[in-house]
């Protein structure tokens, strides 16, 4: 951060138009909410495994007149904004946000974003959402928000006042990635460093790139839709109502429309949505793998067609979400097709990130731990897809835990412990310091162990029938599970409280953390040829490429890693 | 500490699939951890498809997460020489795209008969030598936060005025198809019996209709499984499900005991 940006601190860090600030302001925003909705999930852990007991610590003060305990309505305002901020707020703008904006420019060679000020504003429509999500939590009689993240008509539309806010706060959000995904784009298209072919793009930035297209392409639908629920919650247009619904004890005014509509358009976001989590953290774990295994990434065409696979698959398999909803039956059968074949580009990545590791000579440091978790968790999360893929099979199991164990390996198990590893990884460039590795293995060790005791069991949850979105989980026909379930919960507040060890080891490196030089993991890309942390405008020299991002251990070359900026050598 | 890493790594597939086994197989102490009993004829085709896919996806795991080990303890980077260079290799390529694609297809098409059975073919009946598809027994008319079920009256007919309903008891008799209709008066519903292998969302401004046949006598909970408000926790049913003598006397009861009503209204 040093010599970025002449100014004040206010036009330095606040109106900021430097890629590498505005990344570092969705760095800090997005692990704020993080911790946020990570709290909320504990909470929630509580409620279920003791359901309807007083909360400790927060319930005297959120709940003190009737004993400390939660409404069920607060219980789903709860899991709703647990969702949407993990979503919204967390998985979304730290991977294209966050590491979008800080890695695009410096991994091509480029000394800033193709649309500074669009970058900026960008992060601050960021804020509008805050504000309504914030305002729609605590400014209302109702508990809140509490239709769910999916927001299903025509329950969405009975909520009071604070769901108007809500759907407002994801129209905000959708502006800021809209923009965001813009300029993704041209950057990547016109700024490349001379001799930075496209298919000489690191993983991570063909992730960026295909991440943005989907993001473009899908978002509009998502606006468009939300607006629609606006309308019809304030001006009685009837899209999602149909004829003679009576809710309340009285009539709803409007009519005419299909609430099965939302549910198409909502996933027709929702689902490339998925994608859009997991791509970045795909491409960035495939750079840490081929960096710390010091071998070329297997396969590095295959591995951008099958991202391109996913992305143009993810368009087309959105009826999934829908197989017991009533949609056309056949219908489902072509969505259950297309899910299937999603599989396979997926397949094809695990199998080259494995054959990285094949032969390879790996240093075990913090980020490649977190990397080859990424994989293995995402093995968990893909094949329960697969179950949950087969539609009768879906019949029992749609809705339940098992479902919500499915997600979680896949957003928390593989994304969000590929984000850890990129902090890992990048803080030196970011920051110039590096982090402490004994702590960072530590935390990787905790939290790997306790993500698998959490959300493991909660596919034996699903098989039972146990139902996600419930206050109480484990009564009547359940009561056999109760121990698994706070086990779960055990777990849970565990890996919540090993994360103290993540927050303590950034601020401390961020302060007293060892100097950093140029390229401390000895890696190939561009970003390492700048200096640590790179001042504005990025690089010292003009970068040209000469190679692949992944000449490792290459036998034409004395070292085990060949930067792309190097020149050839003369042959002798 | 490659040796360590490798073995938490190795722990994945093996408790991954061990656990799995042990909840299969009634093993301390998961037992009660994989499905619950099951009373429906078609759920044992989907229990049949849920343990073969839930094998196919341990070998897999097994088959990844081992060959995922053996890297990391064979190949760190204190072992001689460089890394093998190595970029791309089409025969693998190729064969791991096309093997998954194969099992996929057949598990694709091997699961169509329970989907057709679940929800593309209503049962039929023969009337006057024709089949037709079998008319509901129950009409199911959800609201917040509870179940409606209309039976027909003494006219046998459903949805006309001597219907008879009960709240959030669903009688019906085992051993033979039966067919719910399916309605919601307020948000979307989702109809859910866990012991049947059911669930059917209801969607307010649609007429659904969704089927099973119970294999024996039991007793079971009805739940609704799509978020509704408030009270959605709550919103429960009874299930019984009796012999068709039973039933037959049941019915027979109910119509009986709504007779006087019937009575009242036709004066009114």
């Amino acid at each position: 951060m040093s010599d970025s940006a002449k100014g004040n601190f206010v036009t330095k860090y606040i109106f900021a138009t430097d890629h590498k600030i505005i990344g570092m302001q969705f760095l800090f925003s997005t692990l704020v909410w993080f911790a946020i909705g990570g709290m909320m999930a504990m909470v929630m852990r509580w409620q279920l495994a003791w359901p309807y007991t007083e909360v400790p610590v927060v319930g005297k003060w959120l709940f003190g007149e009737v004993g400390g305990q939660m409404s069920p309505d607060f219980y789903n305002m709860l899991f709703t904004m647990h969702a949407t901020i993990m979503i919204f707020f967390v998985i979304i703008p730290i991977l294209a946000g966050a590491f979008g904006n800080f890695l695009i420019p410096l991994m091509i060679g480029a000394h800033d974003m193709a649309f500074p000020r669009l970058n900026m504003l960008s992060y601050w429509f960021m804020w509008p959402s805050f504000a309504c999500m914030i305002l729609a939590m605590v400014c209302f009689e109702d508990a809140g928000p509490a239709a769910g993240w999916t927001a299903y008509p025509p329950l969405s539309v009975l909520y009071g006042e604070s769901m108007t806010l809500w759907t407002l706060g994801l129209v905000f959000a959708g502006i800021a990635s809209m923009l965001g995904s813009i300029n993704y784009m041209t950057t990547i298209i016109q700024m490349r460093a001379p001799g930075m072919s496209m298919f000489r793009l690191p993983m991570t930035i063909w992730a960026m790139f295909i991440t943005a297209i989907l993001q473009a392409f899908a978002l509009p639908v998502l606006t468009a839709s939300l607006l629609m629920l606006i309308s019809d919650r304030v001006l009685n247009t009837g899209f999602f109502l149909a004829e003679g619904i009576v809710a309340n004890n009285s009539a709803m005014v409007s009519g005419g429309g299909q609430s099965l509509l939302w549910q198409h358009l909502f996933w027709f976001y929702s689902h490339p949505a998925v994608y859009i989590m997991i791509l970045p953290a795909m491409g960035m774990v495939s750079d840490m793998l081929s960096c710390f295994s010091r071998k070329p990434l297997f396969g590095y065409r295959p591995m951008v067609y099958s991202m391109t696979a996913i992305a143009g698959l993810g368009f087309v398999v959105w009826g999934h979400h829908m197989f017991i909803s009533g949609m056309n039956y056949m219908v489902a059968m072509t969505f259950m097709v297309s899910t299937m074949l999603i599989a396979l580009p997926s397949g094809v990545k695990v199998f080259n990130w494995l054959a990285t590791m094949w032969k390879a000579r790996i240093q075990f440091t913090t980020p490649m731990l977190f990397s080859i978790g990424f994989v293995s968790m995402f093995v968990i999360g893909g094949l329960s897809g697969v179950v949950i893929a087969v539609p009768p099979v879906d019949i029992p199991l749609h809705d339940t835990y098992y479902i919500v164990a499915h997600f979680h390996y896949v957003l928390f198990g593989a994304s969000l412990l590929g984000v850890f590893g990129a902090i890992y990884f990048w803080f030196p460039k970011m920051f110039g310091r590096m982090m402490n590795e004994t702590a960072g293995k530590i935390h990787f060790l905790l939290t790997f162990i306790f993500l698998n005791c959490t959300f493991f069991p909660m596919h034996f949850l699903g098989l039972n029938g146990v139902l996600r979105r419930r206050a109480v989980l484990t009564t009547g026909e359940f009561a056999s599970l109760t121990p698994l379930n706070e086990f779960i919960t055990y777990s849970a507040f565990l890996m919540g409280a090993v994360q103290v060890i993540f927050i303590l080891n950034f601020f401390y490196s961020l302060m007293f953390g060892k100097k950093a030089e140029r390229n401390p993991w000895r890696s190939n890309t561009l970003e390492w040829a700048a200096p640590s942390p790179p001042g504005h405008g990025n690089f010292d020299f003009q970068p040209v490429v000469y190679r692949g991002p992944y000449e490792y251990s290459s036998p034409d070359h004395d070292e085990d890693y060949w930067p792309q900026t190097q020149p050839n050598e003369e042959k002798a | 500490m490659n040796r360590f890493w490798s073995i938490l790594f190795l722990l994945v597939p093996i408790l991954g699939a061990g656990t799995c086994f042990m909840a299969a197989f009634n093993i301390w102490p998961l037992e009660n951890c994989w499905y619950p009993a099951n009373y429906s004829v078609q759920g044992e085709t989907i229990d049949f498809l849920n343990d073969g896919v839930h094998l196919l996806c341990a070998f897999i795991l097994l088959g990844t997460g081992l060959f995922l080990a053996w890297n990391l303890w064979s190949y760190h980077s204190k072992c001689e020489g460089n890394a093998k260079h190595i970029h791309h290799h089409r025969g693998l390529e190729i064969s791991w795209s096309l093997v998954p694609g194969a099992i996929l297809i057949v598990l694709a098409l091997y699961q169509y008969q329970s989907w057709e059975d679940n929800r593309l073919q209503r049962p039929m009946i023969e009337t006057d030598g024709v089949q037709v598809e079998k008319q509901p027994l129950v009409k199911i008319h959800a609201k917040r936060f509870g179940w409606e079920m209309h039976y027909a009256g003494p006219d046998e007919l459903l949805e006309t005025p001597d219907d008879i309903y009960l709240e959030n008891l669903l009688v019906v008799p085992s051993g033979e198809d039966i067919v719910l209709q399916l309605e919601s008066y307020d948000v979307i519903h989702s109809f859910y019996v866990p012991k049947l292998r059911l669930k059917h969302d209801i969607i307010p401004g649609m007429k659904q209709f969704t089927w099973f046949r119970a294999k024996e006598e039991a007793e079971m909970g009805i739940y609704c499984s799509e978020l509704c408000g408030w009270g959605h926790t709550a919103m429960k049913a009874k299930m019984e499900i009796v012999s068709p003598a039973d039933f037959k006397t049941w019915m027979a009861q109910q119509v009986e005991s709504a007779l006087p009503k019937f009575a009242e209204v036709d004066e009114q």
